[in-house]
């Protein structure tokens, strides 16, 4: 009660000689989306500024679990529980208020976020990094109504945990089909690290079953290293049916668990189709996307084009050259936060630097990786080196490879999460 | 201590010593028998019924990889760089003679370094000739951009930006935790500055192997490598 009477008798102190400071409060940071993006321009921005920023995140999970490494579960190197990551620490060692819901509008007039719960909050920087959702119809016969049949599992949490349920239901003998989507997707090496994992699943517990990637693409990432892998190590096993073949024009049919390629109906037992994608549904409805789906941001802070107080960080954001991944994100993030607090607080800003290391592992022991460092020209953020394992590498690079990836994701987790 | 006479290795080139100069020419293989004796003889073998003493036998080292050797102990540093593809070329055993720790940071070989780059040269012609073809030597890495890390005075006099460093560690932290764990990635929490400024340039050069490490360290200029070891140096867990 006493210090309820001293907080006000303050208030008005404050209020009469500093009239503009107490018109605001301390600036407010919004963030939409707590994954690599958003958890970790939440947590810099909190750790930097001191407590001199008001730092909000929403995000509807209470636990998010990563789909970076998802496929690993696949594989059985992985416990589902080693993907999960909660907020806690974010709220209570960085002091950032944690809102689990949803973000369903901006009002970039009003500058204010809409929740699904009703309410609305106030911003002077918005950061959305909402990921990714599918387009519509890309796929024809699917849609989100038909995921628990052909599950996509492009998004962490239920999806991967009932892929993983029809992998390991799988008939003897059976067949796993993955329909691969087009460019541009979230991390580009995904769809084939997942083939190599289910390949090695399937060969310890069901070696008499087939794999069938249907790609509409003509190349993809890592192809090189993951057909010398699949070659060693899952021979015969694995069927890649590409644009040539009729990939580019398929139907699937999940009341049937069916696939139409070019006019041949193919029966499946597990079917993961992973459509074609854009920017995360908030992104578009703030008005930031454009036709492509993706939201424009300059190069040099990741501000968006359309609205220089709003933010858009990893896959939601077309940037130019960097691929669509966690590592990404998290790299984005640190660039924003740093310009974030520079125009809200005064303090230093540097340049902007970033970078992407992707990790795939093929079976036991069996890393590879793929990697660039990039900076903001004019036009784009531009690749200025780049990397990318070797065909032929001795098993014990590849086993240094895979454990490096592991420091990895324990290195970027606490990025994100403390 | 290995650390502190590392530093005054460093602070002697500080002062006047003939910095990385490489020894781009072999020497004379009749003296570095005698650079051997005096130098390395005490933990190392070579020529015929050489064997692991404290150190690796070093017949046949020219284009061995790192840490190869069977039944040698090796420090953790080097067996990673062994398995990043680090093998023994005249340009990467200059530099580790010259200074063992800004080549492989912990290396269990307890030597200070050899300054002098006559000697160098002398030392590796004399082991030149316990290689079975040395026509096949590899004489340098094809990415190689300069021979020897640039570890002249006034860069390692460089006083670092701890702020800037703050910031771009940022760079560090997706993979090297602050905290110091080592889980599959080394940690590079709380090293002396001169110890990560020298190692840093050796990615810089791709003298290390490590290709993520080389592209990091490649971007980085030499105020912003002061920057990091700075704020490296100092940060509380």
């Amino acid at each position: 009660m006493r210090l309820n009477r001293r907080l006000f008798l303050g208030t008005l102190t404050a209020s009469v000689t500093a009239p503009m400071v107490m018109a605001q409060s301390r600036p407010r940071v919004v963030v939409v989306g707590g994954g690599a993006g958003g958890a970790t321009v939440a947590r810099y921005l909190a750790k930097d500024s001191d407590g001199t920023l008001d730092i909000v995140l929403i995000e509807p999970s209470r636990t998010y679990y990563t789909c970076f490494f998802s496929n690993l579960y696949l594989g059985g190197f992985r416990t589902f529980e080693s993907l999960g990551h909660t907020y806690g620490k974010l709220a209570s060692e960085y002091g950032i208020n944690v809102v689990h819901d949803y973000a369903v509008g901006v009002d970039r007039d009003a500058k204010t976020v809409a929740l699904a719960s009703g309410g609305s909050l106030p911003y002077d920087r918005l950061v959305l990094s909402p990921g990714i959702d599918f387009v519509e119809g890309s796929v024809p016969g699917w849609s989100i109504a038909s995921q628990n049949a052909m599950p996509h599992a492009y998004k962490g949490g239920s999806q991967t945990q009932l892929l993983h349920a029809q992998l390991t239901a799988m008939p003897e003998g059976g067949t796993f089909a993955m329909v691969a989507p087009p460019n541009p997707y979230r991390c580009p090496p995904g769809p084939y690290e997942r083939i190599s994992m289910v390949a090695h699943h399937l060969k310890n517990n069901n070696p008499t079953a087939k794999i069938l990637l249907i790609d509409p693409k003509e190349k993809f990432s890592k192809q090189g290293l993951f057909e010398e892998g699949w070659g060693k190590h899952f021979a015969g096993m694995i069927t890649r049916i590409g644009p040539d073949m009729g990939a580019g024009a398929i139907e699937v049919r999940p009341d049937t668990m069916e696939i139409v390629v070019d006019g041949e109906v193919e029966k499946v037992d597990v079917c993961n189709v992973i459509p074609a994608q854009r920017a995360g549904n908030i992104a578009a409805l703030a008005g930031v996307t454009t036709e492509g789906g993706w939201a424009p941001v300059h190069p040099d802070s990741m501000a968006s084009k359309a609205d220089e107080n709003i933010y858009v960080l990893g896959d939601s954001s077309a940037q130019g050259d960097m691929p669509k991944s966690g590592f990404s994100a998290n790299s984005q993030a640190k660039v924003a936060a740093n310009h974030i607090r520079g125009a809200l607080t005064g303090s230093r800003v540097f340049p902007a630097k970033y970078s992407n290391t992707c990790w795939s592992l093929i079976t036991t022991d069996d890393g590879v990786k793929v990697g660039a460092s990039y900076e903001p020209t004019a036009e784009k953020i531009a690749s200025v080196e780049s990397f990318v394992s070797q065909t032929g590498e001795d098993a014990a690079l590849r086993k240094t490879t895979y454990e490096e990836s592991i420091g990895w994701y324990s290195g970027i987790t606490a990025d994100m999460f403390g | 201590m290995r650390r502190g006479r590392f530093f005054l290795l460093l602070t002697l080139t500080a002062l006047g010593f003939s910095p990385s100069a490489f020894a781009e020419t072999l020497g004379d293989a009749a003296k570095g028998a005698a650079v051997f004796k005096a130098q390395c003889s005490q933990c190392h073998t070579i020529g015929v019924g050489a064997k692991n003493q404290i150190g690796p036998q070093l017949n046949g080292l020219y284009g061995r990889r790192a840490g190869s050797v069977d039944g040698v102990t090796y420090s953790k540093s080097m067996i990673r760089m062994g398995n990043d593809g680090m093998t023994w070329t005249i340009e990467r055993l200059d530099a580790y003679i010259e200074n063992p720790k800004a080549l492989v940071s912990g290396t269990r070989m307890n030597y200070r370094g050899l300054a002098d780059p006559q000697q160098r040269g002398d030392l590796m012609a004399f082991l030149r000739g316990y290689s079975d073809q040395p026509q096949n030597i590899p004489e340098s890495e094809p990415t190689a951009l300069r021979t020897a890390p640039d570890l002249a005075p006034e860069i390692l006099g460089i006083k670092g930006d701890a702020e800037y460093g703050e910031y771009l560690s940022a760079e560090c932290t997706t993979c090297h935790q602050k905290d110091g764990s080592a889980d599959g990635i080394p940690s590079i929490t709380n090293w002396p500055e001169p110890d990560f400024v020298a190692a840093m340039h050796a990615y810089k050069v791709r003298l290390r192997p490590h290709p993520v490490m080389q592209m990091m360290a490649g971007r980085l200029s030499n105020e912003e490598i002061a920057a990091l070891a700075a704020y490296y140096a100092v940060i509380e867990n």
